[in-house]
């Protein structure tokens, strides 16, 4: 089936050899991150995690968002998302391997990563985050493919596969809950520690992820002959829309609990990342646009007339998902080290070569989810 | 320069090497006769090793930093001009940010503008070991956090679990950026985390830990909490004291004599 | 088979390229020269047979590394009692006064990269 990957018209490798591009740069700069050290990122003693570990967290929510196209489809039989679902699981299959790369290049000394799993330690949650993430990705490799060659030959999906599809419900829950647990386990970082951090990050991850399905659909209907048909695309609208406000929802009881109760240490980590802290200010502007996106989102969204119009669909779309990156990617590593155990704060901004290198694994997860795409929509003759 | 080690290694002759370590290696190494080394007789053995700063006596000697300068010297500690690469083992921290809970604006001036000594804590129940995904971290029976430069993958998982502040990660290769090589001691290498090890290596020989054997004013007292005739003991009977963030439970063993 | 008469001398001559260091060698008889690493002076033991050590001291290295870093064993028994240090800088270096002349010189004839030497300071050497 992969094979017909192989073939396509110039719009479809001229977007490849994009990628690949983008993916040699990323390479490059990895190479001398390889020789020199992570010293060339914005990284420093007081803020160890930055970008990389940001995308990572973001990613595992778009990973685990496939959920809300699979749950409906094969749980409450939805129809409607029957043309959409393998490109969930394809979506989740490329977030997955952007996840572990970008573990793997956060990593000070990534040829001893396998120590990880000679020395196993369940007292880590680190080591169960690998788990279930290797798991996830195993679970809709074979779901996609399974589903996939059924299709292709004409024949009806094996038995076994029913259950493995309802494992990967919890499992994709799994997922951003221990993503979660590597915060929000942590005495030393008060930002971090709350219930919350778990059922924000699904929130956020089910806001993000079907918008970007939404984007993704939007694009492939303008660009193939793929239709993921009107009902499927304003069902996920809905989603977001839920999504979105209770991930609103819950930002703001952070922000009450912290802010209300006034213990120091918890408000400290607002203070820096919506009115500055100790000169430091670098994240405002982006929190506060964060902000306005998601508002402007929701008032699209939450108006039927307005979001079944596929031009503000992709608009609100596209706020929600740069929204919850700003939330995610961007503030809520940083702020988590922002005052310092010892009351410092140190600015943090990604250097050059630090973006580079995250766009070469979004590039490699681009190439990943193209291929995956391409064969799914040959395999049903819907290319252009 | 793109020249690394190795390649250094096979460009350079043994004269060029020779001349670098007349610079770098102080005399008595070279004069060691040759042979194997012999096991040390008596290591210093203790069941819950700890230690109690005296922050008065500390404060007496306003810019002394003998106990820092011993640390970095035994352990191979480098200096960087970019703050963004630091790594510390032992530094001083002002009292408020130090001591939080213990700092208010109408106390002794002699606490409210010290400069505390802050270090890894060496908790009974270390937040950071249980953090590390390949066991490169843990706790020995005898209290000591150690840490497997070895093992370490340089996750930096453990830096963020701290809530003390006290774990440096090697963002770039630390070897030009130290003062002075101490060849019985270890360098690091890039891409690991470090910590202070309680001079783990020197107890193995019997000695006590550098920084408190460099206190001209005898203000650091490191002792076995298991004993109860040991000073340290004595001296946390008699006086009061008090440790960083207790209320984590983290149970730190670095005690402040006020 | 189509282009038999291509692909099988392609085949032969790759064969012979991918190979050709070793008759190199062979014909000019540097495959020989195996490289003697420097004897301690004053020294007739080790702390194992010339042999095992030849075959194992890597092994027994990364052993002594995590029963020292780990275990805190910092003491090696032999089978006949003598008591050392595990230490590479201490014990080895002790009676190998010469890190070149014995690690590297082996070493760098097999091309094999140990990076014991990224941390561990060679007592006499510098870096």
């Amino acid at each position: 089936m992969i094979e017909r990957a192989l073939t396509g018209d110039r719009r479809y490798w001229g977007w490849i050899a994009a990628l690949l591009g983008v993916i040699t740069v990323g390479s490059l700069f990895y190479l001398r991150q390889l020789t020199v050290g992570l010293t060339i990122t914005g990284l420093s003693r007081d803020v160890t995690w930055g970008f990389y570990i940001a995308q990572f967290t973001f990613m595992v929510g778009v990973a685990a968002s496939a959920v809300m196209v699979v749950l409906p489809y094969y749980l409450h039989d939805f129809k409607a998302f029957g043309r959409i679902a393998i490109l969930g699981e394809f979506l989740a299959i490329g977030s997955a391997a952007v996840c572990g790369l970008f573990i793997l290049v956060d990593l000070g000394q990534p040829a001893r990563v396998f120590n990880m799993f000679l020395h196993p330690s369940p007292r880590s949650i680190l080591f169960w985050d690998s788990v279930v993430l290797t798991g996830y990705l195993l679970l809709n490799a074979v779901i996609a493919h399974q589903t996939l060659k059924a299709e292709d030959q004409g024949t009806a999906v094996p038995a076994w596969v029913k259950p493995v599809i309802y494992l990967s419900i919890p499992w994709a829950i799994s997922i951003h809950t221990v993503t979660a647990f590597i915060y929000q386990g942590l005495a030393a970082r008060p930002y971090w520690m709350t219930a919350i951090l778990a059922p924000r990050f699904l929130a956020s991850a089910f806001a993000s992820g079907p918008a970007l399905l939404i984007l993704i659909c939007l694009l492939l209907r303008r660009t193939t002959r793929f239709d993921p048909g009107e009902k499927a695309v304003q069902k996920l609208a809905t989603i977001v829309t839920y999504a979105m406000l209770v991930n609103l929802f819950f930002v703001l009881m952070e922000v009450f609990t912290a802010v209300y109760s006034g213990i120091p240490e918890h408000m400290a980590h607002f203070q820096y990342l919506f009115l500055g802290l100790g000169g430091h200010a670098e994240l405002v502007p982006w929190m506060w646009a964060g902000l306005v996106l998601a508002v402007v989102a929701l008032a699209i969204l939450l108006r039927p007339s307005v979001r079944s119009q596929a031009r503000w669909l992709a608009v609100a779309c596209g706020a929600v998902v740069v929204s919850v990156w700003i939330e995610k990617g961007l503030g809520m590593v940083v702020a988590g080290f922002n005052p310092s155990p010892l009351g410092h704060v140190t600015r943090y901004w990604p250097t050059a070569p630090e973006v580079l290198i995250g766009l070469g694994v979004y590039g490699i997860g681009a190439l990943v989810v193209t291929i995956l795409y391409k064969t799914a929509l040959s395999v049903r003759g819907e290319v252009a | 320069m793109a020249v690394n080690r190795r390649r250094f290694f096979q460009l350079t002759g043994a004269t060029a090497l020779g001349v670098a370590s007349s610079q770098v290696l102080p005399a008595a190494s070279e004069e060691r006769s040759p042979g194997p080394a012999r096991p040390a007789d008596k290591p210093l053995v203790g069941q819950r090793w700890a230690m109690a700063i005296d922050v008065g006596k500390c404060r007496e000697e306003e810019d002394c930093r003998d106990c820092i300068a011993a640390c970095d010297k035994a352990h191979n500690v480098p200096h960087f001009d970019n703050k963004k690469d630091e790594v510390k083992w032992i530094w001083k921290e002002p009292f408020e940010e130090a001591l939080q809970n213990q700092s208010s604006q109408f106390q002794a001036e002699r606490l409210r503008h010290a400069h505390v000594l802050v270090f890894c804590n060496h908790c009974d129940n270390p937040p950071c070991t249980k953090v590390c995904p390949t066991q490169a971290t843990w706790k020995r029976d005898d209290g000591v956090v150690m840490m497997d430069w070895h093992r370490c993958i340089g996750c930096r998982y453990c830096v963020a679990g701290c809530p003390y502040g006290s774990r440096s990660f090697n963002w770039r290769d630390p070897r030009p950026h130290i003062d002075e090589l101490n060849p019985e001691f270890p360098t690091r290498t890039r891409g690991v985390v470090e910590k202070c090890n309680f001079c783990e290596e020197r107890l193995a020989r019997g000695e006590q830990p550098a920084c408190v054997v460099a206190c001209k004013e005898k203000a650091l007292i490191f002792g076995d909490l298991e004993d109860p005739e040991s000073e340290i003991r004595k001296v946390l009977r008699e006086r009061p004291s008090v440790r960083r963030k207790v209320a984590l439970g983290t149970q730190p063993q670095i005690f402040y004599l006020l | 088979m189509h282009d038999a008469g291509k692909i099988i001398p392609g085949l032969a001559f790759f064969l012979v390229l991918a190979t050709a260091p070793i008759w190199y060698n062979v014909a000019s008889g540097h495959g020989a020269v195996v490289p003697e690493i420097e004897k301690p002076e004053g020294q007739t033991q080790c702390v194992a047979d010339a042999a095992f050590m030849r075959r194992e001291h890597m092994q027994l290295l990364l052993e002594w590394r995590d029963e020292v870093v780990r275990d805190r064993a910092r003491v090696y028994v032999t089978a006949d009692g003598r008591r050392y240090d595990k230490s590479l800088t201490r014990t080895c270096l002790g009676c190998h006064q010469s890190k070149a002349n014995s690690c590297d010189r082996c070493h760098n004839y097999l091309d094999v990269q140990p990076y014991c030497w990224e941390c561990h300071v060679d007592p006499r050497g510098g870096l």
